[in-house]
């Protein structure tokens, strides 16, 4: 699916990024661990996440993801916003929970991490 | 972005760009008609070792530095430059591809040559291996001056491109405590990594590595320095402290063993992952740690990445889509251990 979607289905609010119907979204992550990001998720990969730290995008720069969506209404601080910006890492926010923000993109056909696609 | 086993990107460049692009412009110069007692100013002022002399604005000799003690000491007579000048020089011409240059860099053992122009002969300017390098990188867009090539050294830099023996070492010093800043090195690595025409799995297998470890660097240490050496074929990351060191290294390699404090843990490390995640995404790994010493982290990555789907045997066989949940590698020799593929 496309972030677009993604961001529909979450009934999200951008906070950074433009024409996310253009950025496709290969599969997603929910964590909190970065580590845990690091080691599991794979390129193209779309992350849920309740931490709002600077720390947390540059994790999605490194690990190649597409974009981070914060759940439960979190909303990042600046210095957050900027480094997305910088990376042109687009960033999200949404009122739902982490598992259901998760349950939701797994049931409109988004995969996890672990599973084998294509 | 082809798939770069080599540095495929250097490459490329050294066949398009010119020697006119990189050459230094400022030469220093004398005229063939000038006595040799003027060249005394000339050395002892510039420090070089050889003046190109020139006949009007054409390139006719060069004088070297030992040229000129040898008249000094044999007392001769104080004849024109001319008279003393080798004048079987090696030049390169403006328009020349920087490859040829480079060759003959190699094969003459030169460290400089007169530019020229092909049409006229006229001096143009002077070539050193530095400025190959340095014309390189920028075009690379790599900000070789502010930025983090540090263990600059023109000769092992660079060796000989023709014969793929390219290294570059980009060191990037990492301030302990400093939780603005973390990330920032690794996050230049990639972007030196990938304008160097890294494939991009290789690259994230590296920075992924990289910023684990400049992670460790801010959380457990006063600072310290990551060093990335990139020559054809691997890329080696080189991490280091002064302290406080690991007492058990063992231990620390355990998934889940930390000593993280809770400040560390809020921003979503200090899960006890990252030395773990570091062999993971390495080819062979290596670390050192003496409490009170400090730690030396060691990690290679083979930039060869499978590419065949022909099925061709190949060294060695990884992407990137393995990083993940699988097995653990094998206990034995944990302290230093290659990858299998
Ligand atoms: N450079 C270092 N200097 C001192 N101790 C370190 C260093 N790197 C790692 N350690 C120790 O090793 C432990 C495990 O490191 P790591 O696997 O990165 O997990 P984490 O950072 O989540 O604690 C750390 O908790 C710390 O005790
Ligand atoms: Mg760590």
């Amino acid at each position: 699916m496309t972030l677009d979607e993604a961001r529909e289905i979450l009934e999200a609010e951008v906070i950074v990024g433009s024409d996310l119907q253009d950025i496709v979204v290969e599969m997603g992550c929910g964590a909190d661990l970065m580590s845990d990001v690091l080691a599991f998720v794979k390129r193209g990969a779309l992350l849920l996440t309740g931490l709002t730290n600077p720390q947390v995008v540059r994790t999605g720069e490194m690990a190649d993801i597409v974009g981070i969506c914060f759940v439960r209404g979190k909303r990042p601080p600046q210095e957050t916003i900027d480094l997305a910006r910088e990376n042109d890492l687009p960033l999200l926010t949404t009122e739902l929970a982490m598992f259901e923000s998760c349950g939701r993109l797994y049931r409109d056909g988004l995969r996890g991490c672990s599973e084998r696609t294509g | 972005m082809s798939p770069g086993a080599k540095i495929t990107k250097t490459q490329e460049m050294v066949y398009e760009m010119k020697v006119g692009d990189v050459m230094t412009t400022d030469v220093i110069t004398v005229q063939a008609k000038d006595r040799m007692s003027s060249l005394r100013d000339v050395f002892r002022e510039n420090r070089i070792s050889g003046l190109p002399v020139l006949d009007g604005e054409r390139l006719v000799g060069l004088i070297s530095l030992e040229d000129f003690i040898k008249w000094l000491a044999d007392k001769q007579d104080d004849c024109p430059v001319r008279q003393k000048m080798i004048e079987e020089v090696a030049y390169a011409y403006q328009d020349e591809p920087l490859v040829l240059a480079i060759s003959s860099f190699e094969e003459s053992g030169v460290g400089r040559f007169p530019v020229v122009d092909s049409d006229t002969g006229r001096l143009v300017g002077i070539l050193t291996k530095g400025d190959v390098i340095e014309g390189l990188l920028k075009k690379l867009e790599i900000d070789y001056q502010n930025e983090e090539i540090r263990s600059y050294r023109t000769d092992h830099l660079f060796t000989d491109l023709e014969a793929d023996e390219t290294t570059l070492t980009f060191q990037y010093l990492v301030k302990g405590h400093d939780l603005k800043q973390a990330g920032t090195s690794s996050s230049r690595l990639k972007r030196t990594l990938n304008r160097l025409g890294i494939h991009p799995d290789v690259v994230r297998r590296v920075v992924i590595a990289s910023y684990e470890a400049e992670m460790n660097l801010v959380i457990f240490t006063e600072g310290g320095k990551i060093r990335a050496r990139i020559q054809p074929g691997e890329v080696l990351v080189q991490v280091e402290d002064s302290g406080p060191g690991i007492a058990d290294v063992d231990k620390a390699l355990e998934p889940g063993y930390s000593t993280a404090p809770d400040w560390v843990r809020e921003l979503g490390f200090g899960a006890g992952m990252g030395l773990v995640n570091i062999r993971k995404c390495a080819d062979s790994f290596d670390i050192w740690s003496k409490p009170g010493r400090g730690t030396v982290l060691k990690a290679t990555f083979f930039t060869e990445e499978d590419k065949n789907e022909t099925g061709r045997s190949c060294k060695y066989t990884r992407s990137g889509s393995d990083i993940g949940p699988g097995k653990p590698q094998q206990r034995g020799d944990r302290r230093l251990c290659k990858r299998s593929a």
